[in-house]
């Protein structure tokens, strides 16, 4: 299973508490995480990638084993630890003030 | 006994304030989406219960949520808002041609007659309607694809569709308004639409009395007398007699015309109610004196409230959408400050008083009259 870790403002939205586990078939990327995370939780659809060009949002960053991923190809693979559940796949909001 | 309910729309969050028909004792609930920003709610006239909300934030974009027990409860209903075709261009601040994007719902306007059906005026600038309760959204595209659209340019705040106003008596006849674009109308439910700034006069822009390109920022109306609008534009306050062909200046002697609300009496048409403002860029009351302007004449004549308003040292802006009132019979009048005040006047004006003092910057006041 994914681990995916959400910002509190989108756990509020999706309505869980700690990480979100999620199981993804094939090729464990970006995308397929997202993917995946917005099928289980429709709610996040538009929220962290953009409805009409399906880019990252502006101010949400990816992160994994103290890498930042957010300017990665998403179709790329994400590191092993990852696809095997050892490390989280965490989604930020990234710090601006507002 | 009948009551009230007041929807704000904080820069932090929504809340939800409720009194008896006496409008001294409130209740207070909320934060609603704490740290949100939310721009607007406002409940169905046909099912007072239902309400909408826009919620949105820089990092996580735009949701719809809506409430079907006065508030209570919510729940997120689709955010999807894509303009129709190829969104194609207008103005960028330096002339230069820039892609349509949205950015946030301002405006949310339920139907007078369907709890389904609401409207939603977008940033940048378009039209969107839901038939199934806010669960998806198509856009009315003729009014940003019929004809001045390429031409219109943000104002400082976004170029944003800030007023939907639905006529009572005319079914399929609406307004919209667009900062910095102007006033437009459309007489079959939205489908086709045209510019209605006749008699707008704006020293900003190249042309004067161009047909589009003003800033106005709220139009307001009289259920019963539809045909008369009053505008409050960036400056200048404006009356329409005739649907908006035509506009005529009513600032009289006010101390300044600019200011963003507008709002007229609940059974007096032409009793109109602004909150003058210094200056495009001093964002404050004149003199540090928080006063409510109301005209019992239709405009020129304006006459200053200001008993329980603070009359030293205020500097609060009263945002567009951020001034209402309730239909009892003493007419109440509501408006909200960016310095996180909320007001209610029970008796049309003539005395206020503070609901809320310390919430979150105020975008947005709505009243609603409970059986």
């Amino acid at each position: 299973m994914i681990r995916v870790v959400l910002p509190a403002h989108l756990r509020n939205l999706a309505r869980v508490d700690g990480e979100v586990e999620l199981a993804v078939a094939g090729q464990v990327t970006q995308r397929s995480v997202l993917d995946a995370l917005e099928a289980s939780y429709p709610v996040l659809r538009g929220t962290i990638r953009d409805y009409g060009s399906g880019r990252r949002r502006a101010f949400v960053r990816f992160f994994a084993c103290e890498q930042d991923l957010s300017h990665d190809q998403p179709d790329a693979p994400l590191p092993e630890a990852v696809a095997t559940g050892a490390e989280p796949y965490l989604i930020v909001g990234a710090m601006a003030g507002g | 006994m009948s009551g009230v309910r007041v929807l704000v729309g904080t820069r932090k969050g929504a809340f939800v304030l409720t009194s008896d028909g006496k409008r001294e004792r409130w209740d207070v609930s909320g934060p609603y989406f704490a740290g949100w920003e939310v721009y607007h709610v406002k409940g169905s006239p046909a099912d007072p219960g239902r309400l909408f909300a826009s919620q949105s934030n820089g990092w996580f974009g735009q949701l719809i949520q809506r409430s079907d027990d006065g508030g209570k409860t919510w729940e997120p209903v689709g955010n999807k808002f894509s303009y129709e075709g190829e969104p194609g261009t207008h103005q960028w601040y330096d002339g230069t041609p820039h892609p349509w994007e949205f950015a946030r719902v301002w405006h949310l306007e339920p139907s007078l007659e369907d709890p389904d059906t609401v409207y939603a005026g977008v940033e940048d600038a378009g039209l969107f309607r839901s038939a199934d309760g806010g669960q998806s959204w198509q856009e009315l595209p003729g009014l940003r694809t019929d004809g001045s659209g390429p031409s219109w340019q943000p104002g400082a705040g976004g170029m944003c569709l800030h007023t939907i106003i639905l006529d009572p008596a005319r079914p399929g006849r609406m307004f919209a308004a667009i900062s910095a674009a102007g006033a437009f109308r459309s007489d079959d439910a939205g489908q086709t639409w045209r510019p209605v700034n006749r008699g707008l006069h704006s020293e900003g822009i190249p042309d004067e009395d161009a047909e589009v390109g003003h800033c106005v920022h709220r139009i307001a109306l009289h259920p019963a007398r539809p045909e008369v609008l009053y505008m409050q534009k960036h400056w200048d306050v404006m009356r329409s007699d005739d649907a908006g062909e035509s506009w005529h200046e009513v600032s009289g002697n006010l101390p300044t015309d600019f200011g963003f609300p507008i709002e007229v009496h609940a059974h007096e048409p032409d009793t109109v109610y602004v909150v003058p403002i210094t200056s495009d860029s001093e964002h404050f009351p004149p003199d540090g004196r928080l006063r409510v302007y109301r005209s019992r004449t239709g405009g020129d004549d304006w006459q200053a409230l200001t008993r329980g308003l603070p009359q030293e040292h205020c500097y609060v802006n009263v945002l567009r959408d951020a001034m209402a009132v309730d239909s009892l019979e003493d007419c109440g009048v509501y408006f909200g400050t960016t310095g996180g005040q909320v007001y209610v006047s029970a008796d049309a004006g003539d005395n206020w008083a503070p609901i809320v003092r310390d919430l979150p910057a105020v975008l947005s006041v709505e009243a609603q009259t409970l059986p």
